[in-house]
């Protein structure tokens, strides 16, 4: 295989994102606990960026110099990509079903020196920005043509480093760089808007330079064209505020079982199953 | 008393040579070309770490993210992922103890080739007080696994230390002083990191030092010598990895050992060389260094003096091991 942008139609976009979301839920089930609604509301822009003609890449050649890079900086949300790299060839779904096992890759939160395919080991929460935008001036400074793109949480974005980054690559003119906040509108002890209301949020990533875009991320669609329009603004960096659900998919269910946030909680066997055959219909 | 002409940042009877912090700056400066992978994130303070002589010499190889040492870190190890040699700077504490956790998540636990140069460190800085003053540093550096811990002596040696620095594949933490250095090497002398440097013979004890306290650790070896107590002194430039044979040997040739620092006790060379020797050749161990406290503002050579850092107390320390 070669570096390659792998670019499916909007049927096969949105049967990609179907598996993705069956394979968050059977490895964190699997595994007894991750973060499998932070996961699914991050579903159609990871599944997008691999599967819409974004990232280049080359499974058998992960290191490759060439490619494109996807920081996940919400690092707990790290079974979406996982799917996502076993569905473009990196792994088996037998592999990634070790799932945070003893003495396997598939970590609980990326582990760049252990994975290929994890550009930055994450889960400390803030940080993955600012190593993007180095990854970014990095290409700049080789002539590179690449694109760094970084997904961080609603929550995360509490973090100071994060603004800290945004000014710096607003200074560096980063048009390499493309930012996308997941608002699936909640945190680890409640709704982002009530522990600690970081809005508007494209307002205040316009007031640092940015070019900044606002959709709906768990349709499938506006993601594609956000991300297209990111790719053609070439002067500044792009920030992609993503509006979705958190447990994107089956939000039905967790209203039924009466927890729309369920932070940081795996289902159990028989909520796992109702989940997957719910995801089949759907 | 040092005379008002007399550019002594340190009571030693060697001569003055360059601040580590100036000879690093020069020697980046000059190792650019050498080294067309480096580059320079700075915090704004390069002209302080002197990361600024390079940045004007090379500016499409420097970047300055203003005053925001946790993106600068982040930063770099982004840069060093695409392949570079990330250089990034900033005073001790404000890279150490502000950008912690940054060095964990993008520098170490990825292995990335980032080298963090760590400036002002230790009491010396003078006036400017204890905020200032990386005193904690060394300790933070050797808790991180995989980071290699340098700390120069004078010049010489830290223009050798950065050219290591530069060849060495992974991170690395180098200490720097702001003041002048006494001068401990010719010029030439090698350098090797983790490879300790024995500068003086001695069979009775052995002080092991770093950094400022190598020139007052010779100096309180010749002072031991008129008494007739014959002291080996041990440059252990390199905190981690540390020399463990010359730790093995020290302990085994001679009757007791002094450690030497600009440091908090907890932590530092001190700590970690108990530790080692404590598991493998127990002996009995003097310390000199900042204790447990901060420092506070006031000339170099009165903090020194005022919290112990002095050949007077090592040669005190090496004393009290006759008991």
């Amino acid at each position: 295989m070669a570096l390659e942008a792998v670019s499916l139609d909007s049927d096969g976009l949105k049967a990609k994102a179907k598996r993705i979301r069956e394979l968050i839920i059977k490895i964190t089930t699997e595994a007894g606990s991750g973060h499998p609604s932070s996961s699914l509301s991050a579903t159609e822009v990871v599944a997008a960026l691999h599967f819409g003609g974004f990232l280049k890449l080359d499974p058998e050649a992960p290191r490759d110099a060439d490619r494109d890079r996807f920081i996940l900086s919400k690092g707990h949300a790290v079974p979406v990509l996982y799917a996502a790299l076993c569905e473009r060839g990196y792994f088996t779904e037998e592999q990634i079903m070790t799932l945070r096992k003893l003495n396997s890759p598939f970590e609980g939160h990326p582990n760049a020196a252990k994975l290929p395919g994890m550009e930055a080991s994450t889960g400390s929460l803030g940080q993955g920005l600012s190593i993007g935008l180095g990854m970014a001036l990095g290409m700049k400074a080789d002539g590179k043509d690449n694109h760094v793109y970084v997904l961080m949480g609603d929550g995360e974005v509490d973090e100071g480093q994060v603004w800290e980054a945004m000014a710096a690559a607003d200074k560096y003119n980063c048009g390499n760089l493309v930012a996308i906040i997941d608002v699936n509108g909640y945190q680890q002890t409640g709704a982002t808007d009530a522990v600690l209301d970081m809005g508007p949020l494209a307002k205040k990533c316009e007031a640092f330079g940015w070019h900044t875009l606002e959709i709906q991320g768990n349709d499938m669609d506006e993601v594609m064209e956000a991300l297209k329009a990111a790719k053609a603004e070439t002067g500044r960096p792009t920030c992609i505020v993503s509006h979705t659900k958190k447990g994107a998919g089956i939000v039905p269910l967790m209203e039924k079982w009466g927890d729309t946030n369920m932070h940081g909680q795996p289902l159990p066997a028989d909520k796992a199953k109702e989940a997957l055959e719910y995801l089949a219909k759907a | 008393m040092a005379s008002a002409t007399d550019d002594r940042s340190v009571s030693t009877t060697r001569p003055m040579g360059d601040a580590t912090r100036d000879a690093f700056g020069r020697a980046l400066e000059a190792l650019g070309a050498e080294f067309p992978d480096v580059v320079v994130v700075d915090g704004d303070v390069g002209n302080s770490t002197r990361t600024e002589w390079f940045a004007k010499k090379y500016p499409d190889r420097a970047y300055n993210v203003g005053i925001a040492e946790a993106n600068m870190v982040g930063v770099a190890g982004g840069l060093a992922s695409m392949g570079k040699t990330a250089v990034t700077a900033s005073f001790a504490c404000f890279l150490l103890n502000n950008a912690f956790d940054q060095i964990r998540m993008a520098v170490a636990y990825p292995k990335q080739n980032v080298k963090l140069v760590g400036t002002h460190a230790g009491i010396s800085i003078g006036e400017d007080g204890a905020s200032q003053m990386g005193i904690e540093d060394v300790g933070l550096a050797c808790s991180l696994p995989g980071v290699a811990v340098i700390v120069t002596s004078d010049g010489q040696q830290t223009r050798a230390a950065t050219k290591a620095m530069l060849e060495h594949d992974g991170p690395v933490y180098l200490r720097l002083g702001r003041p002048k250095a006494p001068v401990i090497y010719e010029e030439g002398a090698e350098f090797e990191i983790g490879k300790s440097i024995r500068l003086r013979e001695g069979s009775d004890y052995t002080i092991v030092a770093n950094g400022m306290m190598v020139a007052m650790a010779l100096d309180a070896a010749e002072a031991l010598a008129k008494e007739g107590v014959d002291c080996r002194v041990i440059d252990m430039h390199t905190v981690s990895p540390l020399d463990e044979q010359a730790l093995t040997d020290a302990a085994s040739e001679t009757g007791g050992i002094v450690v030497a620092e600009e440091h908090l006790a907890q932590g530092g060379l001190g700590s970690r060389v108990a530790q080692f020797l404590s598991a493998t050749v127990p002996t009995r161990m003097g310390f000199v260094n900042v204790g447990d406290r901060y420092g506070e503002s006031g000339d170099p050579a009165g903090l020194l003096e005022k919290y112990g850092l002095t050949a007077e107390k090592i040669a005190d320390a090496v004393r009290s091991l006759r008991g």
